[in-house]
């Protein structure tokens, strides 16, 4: 199964417009929201939701006041500073690490499972998509992201989809690693920014220490050409393959507001052309059609 | 005071308007870029660096030759930190999230402290201008407990303004949690909206009083506005698009440096939320 993820290292560049574009261009494709935290790709999709599950992960302490004797020793334990010296714990700061529930004398630390979040499995206009919404404040986003990128895994094979396309999170951190881990390659959309070249930089290291091939266009390129160039310096000096890039242009945001891809609100738009180009790129490249590469799974 | 600059959603505008804040008051200000993964605001102050110190985070180091494999310390684990294979005791240091469970319950004070790097602290100035950011290291996964730690840089006697990382997450909570003010940034779009509610939502779980700037306010539809106003929102600040403003973004120039009369804008966006803290309005 041949996964792409489209990620970007800064947010707002364009991830999730250009996910939904390339959507609507491939055939037999499904689709994957790993941006947990702030998805928006439904925005555009309109999913009617088939299945509705919820994420379950981690632990929460909660102290029984009516058993506690309050000796002191979770809160001098706790590494989190999450146990107030009147014990009660702060749900945002406890990591549910279980070593104030082993060490309490008088067990009066309850250790319940924790509902973090929910994910669906829904059908929208270009095929099956599966996406999640992470509860507000939780944790576990890796998490999230792995079951999420699994159960893509699953049903694109049940329906014999050729291809999963994945639209990621923006930073390196925890949920970025977990989207990109053992995918067939990433695609980055750059903006042509010190911010943008800053932290697409950060992102390739990312992506290249964990061997995952990478591709690289740039978003509102002419917003600054001077920035534009060093990006494709860059990718050239990297030997990136460097897809193309894509003028500013309003009909992303009108599209967006009409919950519409650009490829349905104006098909005649100049960027459509660019884009389709850069998905054939994507689609004809050795990056996704090369096997050779190991596929390592880990969550 | 410590405002925290925050949005749902990524690339709204939060670097442009907590260093462009930072740099138009007249009082003693810091500046503590919390978005590890991808630090920006350095790009637009040019600061010069002082101190550069690795944080690192507690992992478990194993003695084997102390280790009866008893298994108490995998047992203890919540973060699958730690396994036997055999005779073997594999450490996953990247999962360790540094309880100290391990160490406590090892019946043959086998386990000590080892340590695992995950970024740096760059502190420094740009002329009164005190500067903190962290830099998470590429492949580290936790970006919490760094953002802590630039956040124990914060001076009770100066104005700290927060650059936090996007999202709704830990990392996000840990760049607003305890902080007098969240000054959420997003435009007027959809996504924008959609991310906003989310980050609404976020602020309103840990009950700190909020405002709202709208960036390139004239680009997309009333969506935002219309939930302000539902929501009883104060909008703080608009910033309209215009192509000089996004170049100059683009080549890392500061807005106050390139159009100086909006230094008083943001000395204004600054007034209103002290008046507004003062007034004790119920905006949390």
């Amino acid at each position: 199964m041949r996964e792409l993820v489209i990620i970007s290292g800064k947010g707002g560049t364009g991830k999730t417009s250009l996910t939904a574009a390339f959507a609507s261009l491939a055939e037999n494709m499904l689709l994957c929201d790993a941006d947990v935290d702030a998805a928006d790709l439904h925005l555009l999709m309109n999913p009617t939701i088939q299945e509705r599950y919820d994420f379950q992960a981690g632990n929460q302490a909660i102290i029984d006041p009516s058993l506690c004797c309050e000796c002191g020793i979770c809160h001098d334990l706790c590494h989190f500073d999450a146990i107030s010296t009147d014990y009660q714990v702060d749900r945002l700061s406890c990591e549910g690490c279980g070593v104030c529930v082993d060490f309490c004398p008088v067990k009066a630390i309850d250790f319940p499972i924790k509902t973090c979040g929910e994910w669906f499995v829904s059908d929208t206009r270009f095929g099956p998509m599966v996406h999640a919404r992470l509860g507000i404040a939780e944790e576990n986003s890796g998490r999230l992201v792995s079951l999420i990128r699994e159960e893509s895994k699953k049903r694109a094979q049940d329906s014999k989809s050729s291809m999963i396309i994945t639209d990621g999170p923006p930073g390196i951190g925890c949920p970025v690693i977990s989207s990109i881990t053992g995918a067939t390659a990433v695609v980055i959309v750059a903006e042509p920014s010190v911010s943008g070249v800053h932290d697409m930089e950060r992102v390739v290291e990312l992506a290249t220490n964990f061997r995952i091939p990478v591709m690289i266009c740039v978003n509102k390129y002419d917003l600054n050409l001077k920035q534009t160039l060093a990006i494709e310096n860059f990718a050239r000096d990297k030997e990136i393959r460097f897809l193309g890039k894509i003028s500013y242009n309003p009909v992303f945001t009108k599209a967006m507001i009409q919950g519409e891809t650009i490829f349905e609100y104006k098909p005649d738009a100049d960027v459509c052309q660019v884009v389709s180009e850069i998905w054939d790129s994507i689609i004809t490249g050795p990056e996704v059609n090369n096997v050779s590469h190991l596929e390592f799974s880990f969550t | 005071m410590i405002i925290s600059v925050a949005s749902g959603k990524g690339g709204t505008g939060k670097t442009t308007v907590a260093t462009n804040l930072a740099c138009s008051l007249d009082t003693e200000v810091q500046i503590l870029d919390c978005d590890v993964e991808e630090p920006n605001a350095h790009l637009f102050l040019d600061p010069e660096i002082n101190s550069i110190s690795t944080v690192n985070t507690a992992i478990p180091l194993i003695d084997e030759t102390k280790c009866t494999y008893c298994r108490k310390c995998v047992e203890i684990c919540r973060f699958n930190a730690l396994t036997i294979v055999g005779e073997t005791i594999l450490t996953f240091s990247a999962m360790c999230h540094s309880c100290g469970g391990c160490m406590l319950v090892c019946p043959e004070n086998a386990i000590t402290e080892s340590k695992r790097e995950i970024g740096i602290i760059e502190h420094g100035q740009r002329g009164p201008l005190d500067f903190v950011h962290g830099r998470l290291r590429i492949g580290e996964a936790m970006s919490p407990p760094l953002i802590k730690q630039v956040r124990s840089f914060s001076n009770p006697a100066m104005t700290s303004i927060i650059d936090a990382p996007p999202g709704t997450s830990c990392p996000v909570i840990a760049a607003m949690k305890g902080v007098d003010f969240v000054l959420m940034v997003t435009e007027p779009t959809p996504f924008g909206l959609h991310d906003l509610r989310l980050a609404v939502e976020a602020v309103r779980t840990l009950g700190i009083p909020h405002g709202l700037v709208i960036n390139r306010s004239d680009v997309g539809d009333d969506c935002v506005r219309e939930y302000a106003a539902q929501q009883n929102l104060p909008i703080l600040m608009e910033i309209p698009f215009k192509r000089s403003i996004a170049e100059a973004y683009s080549n890392g120039k500061l807005l106050v440096e390139v159009m100086p009369e909006w230094r008083d804008k943001f000395k204004m966006l600054f007034h209103k939320i002290e008046n507004s803290l003062e007034r004790g309005d119920d905006l949390s």
